[in-house]
């Protein structure tokens, strides 16, 4: 028990300085890009129209002349407390924008996550077992040219398919256009989060299918294969009663690994389909100059990645006898 | 046709084993590496007979033979007999587990993840494999609380007769025991030897791979000695009462190399396979080399001990003879399966 708290607080301690090291690094880019604040928040024909006086009273009540330093201290300071400010873009509190974003992307990810997931596992374990036969061909295959081919021409190319030429499917955003709110259906919600869902499922698959596929072979030409082999045990049970028992343990590390994967892949996805989630919501805030929903959006990022890793960890304690057992002895 | 004139449990007839592997690591040309070349080795009914020969010299690579567990890449030749009837491939996988059971040399031969004692009973839920497996256990002085023990909880010694056990958990005929005792006290090593003798006396047959000599000599009926890939000299325990009664110049090189008769190394090493000289592998090292050690030796029977030696005349194995399978048996030629 000790010995679980001491590993929990430690990570703690852990995420607090990557937080704090994500912060920095992003208010650093930011601070060095060379996006004119004002004018891409006011708009360049409002600049244009504004009189030098009232220009300086933006810029004072953005802070816009203090230097970095003490805009980043400001800014940590509020975050400290909870309040991450207000974006510029929505004129709303960072907070309530990333709630909204995340929520539209959370469903995106969890699908893609869980699906990418499952087959990528399946469809490793088959290649594994059946090492250097057609169905590992096959899977290695796929694999390989999904691994080199870029999300978001991937993206493209289904829209073209399904939304273009064969029209089953939206071509983007996350509600049909013009429906009020409250007409949207669950439905709805489900047809327009299908293709990018299947652009980060597809990318998602190859990673984790070739990483299983890996560890699956090192299993199967293990001792302990061979020894289950010379005790008359058949195939099907050395992969049920053996193989696959290995194999969970590195596959949950793979699995919680990446969700930084498809939180980096869904940047790009969401971008093509329009997708009004977390990832686009970044790419808005960067080009916007929009510091305070940028920091919170790496911020909150970073800390679902950490998370993840984080669970992954817990789970092999739970999971690993080598881990539980060995930890409780020392 | 055996001096003993008992039941063969197991014969192996000029077995050879090669490995295909790449030249070098730039080269894609494949190059052929034996391994284990005309190797001839019988267990009878009632005995332990111990393959003893120094590390590293493919003796392993024997059992997996004979259990057909060969990496893809290895060729095998030759004929294997149980019982009888010709070992084939679909024969062996028929038997292992079941009338032939596997003692793997390294503790790292059990699941990590998985409970020794599941293991070894293989199955929660059969009751009767369970107790027997406890039983067994309990035998080998391993504790109640040892049943829920992960491999990784266990002391080299503890896996040592986890394994022992997990053989004997089916009454096999064979037991195929690859260095079973590194790692037990002289005390448990005695114990597990003395269980293979039992066992042996019930009717049954050990083949035992060893580089021990003397472990050999104290439990084995046999000794078959294993030099560069092949048997040199298959002879029982009461031989190696003396030099005289010894026959391959290697053999009694060994037992002048033994504590007790003098302790006299022999000078040189054994051929790696590939380099492996003409004709007999100990020529060499041999202080009666001569023209005729360049050709081909064939393992003959001299009294009850079988020697492959120029010096000897006698009568040929001819294991295929004592068999009923009449007709010349096809070459198995698996891969792995």
């Amino acid at each position: 028990m000790k010995h679980n708290l001491l590993f929990a607080g430690k990570n703690f301690i852990r995420m607090i300085l990557l937080l704090a090291a994500v912060s920095v690094a992003t208010f650093a880019l930011v601070s060095a890009s060379p996006i004119d604040p004002l004018q891409a928040n006011v708009g360049q024909a409002a600049l244009g129209s504004m009189s030098e006086a009232q220009k300086e009273k933006l810029r004072s009540y953005w802070g816009v002349d203090e230097p970095p330093v003490q805009r980043y201290l400001n800014w940590a300071k509020d975050a400290l407390r909870g309040d991450f400010g207000t974006s510029l873009l929505y004129r709303q509190p960072v907070t309530s924008v990333i709630a909204v974003k995340l929520s539209n992307s959370l469903f995106l990810l969890v699908i893609a996550w869980i699906i990418s997931g499952l087959l990528g596992f399946l469809l490793g374990v088959i290649a594994g077992v059946f090492r250097g036969r057609p169905a590992d061909r096959l899977v290695k295959g796929y694999c390989l040219v999904i691994a080199s081919t870029p999300a978001f021409w991937l993206a493209l190319l289904l829209l073209l398919i399904f939304s273009v030429w064969l029209k089953v499917l939206p071509i983007g955003l996350s509600v049909p256009i013009g429906m009020e709110a409250s007409g949207v259906t669950f439905l709805d919600r489900v047809r327009h989060a299908i293709l990018p869902a299947l652009t980060l499922s597809i990318t998602g698959i190859s990673n984790v299918a070739l990483h299983t596929r890996e560890k699956m072979i090192d299993i199967m030409e293990s001792d302990y294969v061979l020894f289950a082999q010379a005790r008359g045990e058949k195939a099907g049970s050395i992969v049920r009663r053996h193989a696959l028992r290995n194999v969970l343990l590195p596959a949950l590390t793979l699995q919680f690994a990446s969700i930084s994967e498809i939180i980096g892949g869904s940047v790009l996805v969401e971008q093509v389909f329009s997708y009004p989630g977390l990832g686009q919501a970044a790419v808005a805030a960067g080009t916007g100059s929009d510091v305070p929903l940028l920091m919170g959006i790496t911020l909150i990022t970073a800390a679902i990645v950490f998370l993840g890793n984080f669970i992954a960890n817990l789970l092999y304690g739970v999971v690993d006898p080598r881990i539980r057992k060995g930890g409780r002895r020392t | 046709m055996s001096c003993t004139g008992k039941r063969h449990i197991l014969e192996i007839d000029e077995l050879s084993v090669s490995f295909y592997q790449y030249e070098n690591d730039h080269s894609s040309r494949q190059v052929e590496l034996p391994v284990i070349s005309r190797l001839s080795v019988s267990v009878h009914e009632g005995e332990i007979v111990a393959v003893v020969g120094s590390s590293g010299s493919g003796k392993s690579l024997l059992a997996h033979a004979i259990l057909g567990m060969l990496p893809y890449n290895a060729r095998v030749s030759g004929q294997m007999y149980f019982d009888g009837e010709l070992l084939t491939a679909e024969k062996m996988k028929e038997l292992r587990g079941n009338k032939i059971a596997f003692v793997p040399q390294s503790t790292t031969y059990l699941d990590p993840l998985m409970k020794v004692g599941e293991q070894v009973s293989q199955g929660r839920k059969n009751a009767a494999r369970r107790q027997r497996q406890r039983s067994l256990f309990a035998r080998y002085g391993l504790e109640k609380d040892v049943d829920n023990k992960y491999p990784f909880e266990c002391s080299g010694g503890m896996t040592r007769r986890v394994l022992l056990t997990s053989a004997l958990m089916d009454e096999p005929e064979l037991i195929i025991a690859d260095e079973p005792t590194p790692g037990m006290d002289l005390a448990l090593a005695k114990k597990s030897m003395e269980d293979f003798r039992i066992f042996a006396d019930e009717g049954h047959g050990v083949l035992l791979i060893t580089h021990d000599i003397e472990l050999a000599l104290e439990v084995a009926d046999r000794v078959a000695v294993f030099y560069a890939g092949t048997t040199i000299e298959e002879a029982p325990v009461a031989d190696f009462a003396s030099e005289e009664t010894l026959r391959h110049p290697y053999t009694k090189a060994l037992w002048r190399a033994m504590p007790q008769n003098g302790f006299v190394p022999l000078p040189g090493v054994q051929p790696y396979v590939k380099d492996m000289p003409q004709g007999c592998p100990f020529g060499p090292r041999c202080s009666m080399y001569s023209e005729k050690c360049q050709g081909d030796i064939p393992m003959q029977r001299v009294g009850c001990a079988t020697v492959r030696c120029v010096q000897y005349k006698g009568e040929p194995l001819a294991v295929e003879a004592h068999h009923i399978h009449g007709e010349t048996a096809p070459a198995p030629h698996h891969t792995k399966t």
